[in-house]
């Protein structure tokens, strides 16, 4: 592989980085070059920045600063304490699939007895074996972001999902991301998950830290291919470690009368950015997609979503809220476009950012363009505090003030919630917002 | 001991004093009566006992069971038994009543060291109480007041003073929007819990009230004070010859 090394000092390091790490990563021929072209798209335009449109408001240079060097795989122990952090996140009845340091875990994962239609690879197997359609499935994201062009070129592993048709998977998939290394290091992980024709699943994708792992890099991406009839629920709670940093970006294509429900709550890592486009696709197609962020400290969370209406007579639902106290920052860039063709749609989103200090932000950027002229399409975003009067009459019955503002607190962000559809996934997230509420008294 | 003592209380709201030098004495087992004109202070008296914040007590003290009020937090002041039924209760979308009746009610018995309500005895608890002020079950499962017309929302007041037990129960205007047959219902409740250990301030323009709950002490409050105080007949009075006497006396 010929490499043009770069010049500057971010790219130079990166370029060793890429160096070192390529006889790791899986894949040869189309595949390698791929990797090659996004590595020169991605050392072309470095880590984003205030300048650039999307980035705004999350300035990698300023809080990312530089790439760390790809993990090692797991040892013994590494896999030992990922055990114990999977164990303590793990969703009853779920179907759990490990990767640890960015490395498939067998060991760590239910692979046994799978459900007829379903089928479980690893990246690397898929990226090894001669699979032009999935592999082009794979290459979809977009490497004009720099980000994802990252990704692409130094993906190492991660889940290949399939559902055939008419498959309804009973037993939800739970992606469990795993930071273990006492190395400050970088996973790159891809997964892709398609369902066939009026297939059914559920996804739950969680990022968490072993003991002992130190500041760390996910640069996560995932292919969601949904198809005609069939129906997604997705939910991801990132809960990494405090120092970490989580780059995730998501691609979703919906067939025709397909429906995605999404829900994502950050309420982990030091800076996250998770940027999902989602493309609705076939007529009579449904898209909810929420999220919370519920951030202290310094923590600093983007959620940037893209909703693509190409075809006509699709719905889409955005609810986002987020909570931001101490010194974080919470990011919300929430853009919709209305293609020409794509009449009577009916798309929706408000967001709202409660602040619990005076040094908390959060930014709003709702964009609507509508090219079509027969819709229904609105979007609204609010920022402020809680609602002094609310606060009082709660504790002139007795709520303490931290008790008070949680109430309010979780009334605030059960406006999302609720919209999980799954019970046990909707039971989840309370938990995980109350665990945070409770830390905070 | 008195329950509540207000002694010459000065309150001001930006920089304008509202109440000037109030005094007022409650004893347990008395049920007082407050009138006066719109925008003499009753509100303002009501809330400073309950610790909203934004009043700025410039004089005068309030002690209840002998204890300085004014330095407790509104939720202390809960938990040790002070119970303002508003003139406008909030509504707070997202929090079902269900829910936040029972962490109010464990909220104040914890702080008293009092051990907290099984589920079952709880619901047990409200149900009957409910029943008996006529308010559905299903306005116990929506947001706190959220979609309550006005009268219901007055009667969610009732029920938590039925749930909590205050030694001091002040009802603030607790007759406005009550339609007839409501406002027996709910006077009922509250003479339900009249005992000799409880007293009631109750804040209304309407001498009808005082038919059904009667007091032993009637106060004409105006400009920030209270100008006048008698026994029941007072308010038959008022009702006959209204405030102007009284403005003059402020
Ligand atoms: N937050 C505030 N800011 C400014 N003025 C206030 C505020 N709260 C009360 N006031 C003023 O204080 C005065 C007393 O108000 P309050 O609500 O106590 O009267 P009230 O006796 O309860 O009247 P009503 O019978 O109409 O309920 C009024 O002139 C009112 O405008
Ligand atoms: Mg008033």
């Amino acid at each position: 592989m010929n490499l043009v090394l770069a010049k500057t000092d971010t790219g130079r390091a990166i370029s060793d980085i890429f160096a070192v790490a390529r006889d790791r990563l899986p894949g040869a021929g189309k595949i390698a070059d791929a990797r090659r072209q996004a590595f020169e798209s991605y050392e072309r335009a470095g880590l984003p920045h205030r300048r650039i449109e999307d980035w705004k408001y999350t300035d990698l240079r300023v809080l990312m600063r530089d790439v760390l060097p790809l993990a090692a795989a797991p040892d013994a122990a590494a896999l030992k304490r990922a055990e114990a952090a999977a164990k303590a996140h793990a969703v009853e009845g779920a179907r759990r699939l490990v990767l640890v340091d960015g490395v498939f875990a067998p060991k760590l994962s239910d692979v046994g007895r799978l459900e007829s239609g379903l089928s479980i690879r690893t990246l690397r197997d898929v990226l090894e074996a001669d699979d032009a359609a999935l592999h082009a499935q794979l290459l979809a994201p977009d490497n004009s972001d720099a980000m994802v062009a990252l990704n692409s070129a130094m993906m190492t592993d991660g889940l290949v999902i399939e559902i055939a048709d008419g498959t309804a998977l009973t037993q939800p998939l739970h992606i469990v991301h795993i930071a273990s290394s006492a190395q400050p290091a970088a996973m790159f992980t891809r997964s892709l998950l398609k369902l066939g024709k009026t297939a059914g699943a559920t996804l739950v994708e969680s990022y968490i830290a072993a003991d002992g792992a130190k500041s760390y890099q996910v640069h996560d991406a995932l292919v969601l291919a949904i198809g005609d009839g069939a129906r997604l629920d997705h939910v991801r709670l990132v809960e990494d470690g405090r120092d970490a940093f989580n780059i995730s970006s998501s691609v979703v294509t919906l067939g025709t009368r397909a429906h995605f429900n999404t829900f994502g709550m950050t309420s982990g890592a030091g800076v996250s950015r998770y940027q999902a486009v989602i493309a609705v696709a076939g007529e009579h197609s449904r898209v909810e997609t929420n999220g919370v962020n519920l951030l202290n400290g310094r923590q600093h969370a983007d959620s940037t979503l893209f909703l693509d209406h190409a075809v006509p007579n699709c719905s889409s639902r955005e609810i986002f809220r987020a909570v931001v106290d101490d010194r974080a920052h919470s990011v919300f860039q929430g853009r919709i476009i209305v293609r020409p063709k794509a009449q009577k749609t009916d798309a929706k989103m408000m967001t709202r950012a409660l602040l619990l200090s005076d040094e908390a932000e959060a930014d709003n950027k709702p964009e609507l363009e509508i090219f079509a002229d027969d819709v229904t399409c609105g979007h609204g975003a609010t920022t402020g505090a809680l609602d002094e009067s609310l606060l009082f009459y709660l504790r002139a019955r007795g709520l303490s003030e931290k008790e008070a503002q949680a109430l309010l607190i979780q009334a605030f962000v059960g406006e999302a919630i609720e919209q999980i559809a799954n019970d046990h996934l909707r039971e989840m997230a309370i938990a995980t917002a109350q665990r945070w509420l409770e830390a905070r008294a | 001991m008195s329950l509540l003592e207000v002694k010459n209380l000065q309150v001001r709201v930006e920089e304008r004093e509202i109440l000037h030098g109030l005094s007022l004495t409650v004893n347990p087992g008395e049920v007082h009566a407050i009138m006066g004109p719109n925008g003499s202070g009753k509100s303002t008296l009501s809330h400073v006992i309950a610790g909203k914040p934004g009043y700025q007590v410039t004089g005068g003290e309030i002690l209840f069971k002998g204890e300085d009020l004014l330095e407790m937090a509104p939720d202390v002041r809960a938990a040790k038994g002070v119970f303002l039924a508003f003139q406008y209760p909030v509504e707070i979308p997202g929090v079902a009543t269900m829910n936040f009746l029972r962490t109010a009610l464990n909220a104040q018995r914890k702080a008293r060291g009092e051990s907290e309500y099984s589920t079952p005895d709880f619901l047990k608890k409200v149900r009957e109480v409910a029943a008996s002020l006529n308010i559905p079950q299903d306005m116990l499962r929506r947001g706190v007041n959220v979609g309550f017309s006005g009268g219901e929302k007055k009667r969610n007041e009732i029920l938590q003073m039925a749930l909590f037990q205050p030694s001091l129960c002040i009802l603030d205007e607790m007759d406005s929007g009550l339609d007839i047959d409501a406002l027996r219902v709910a006077a009922d409740g509250v003479n339900a819990l009249r005992s000799p250990e409880r007293a009631m301030v109750v804040i209304t323009h309407y001498q009808r009230l005082l038919n059904y709950i009667v007091p032993d002490v009637v106060h004409v409050m105006s400009k920030g004070r209270v100008v006048k105080s008698g026994g029941k007949e007072l308010a038959l009075e008022l009702e006959a010859s209204g405030y102007a006497q009284f403005e003059d006396a402020a």
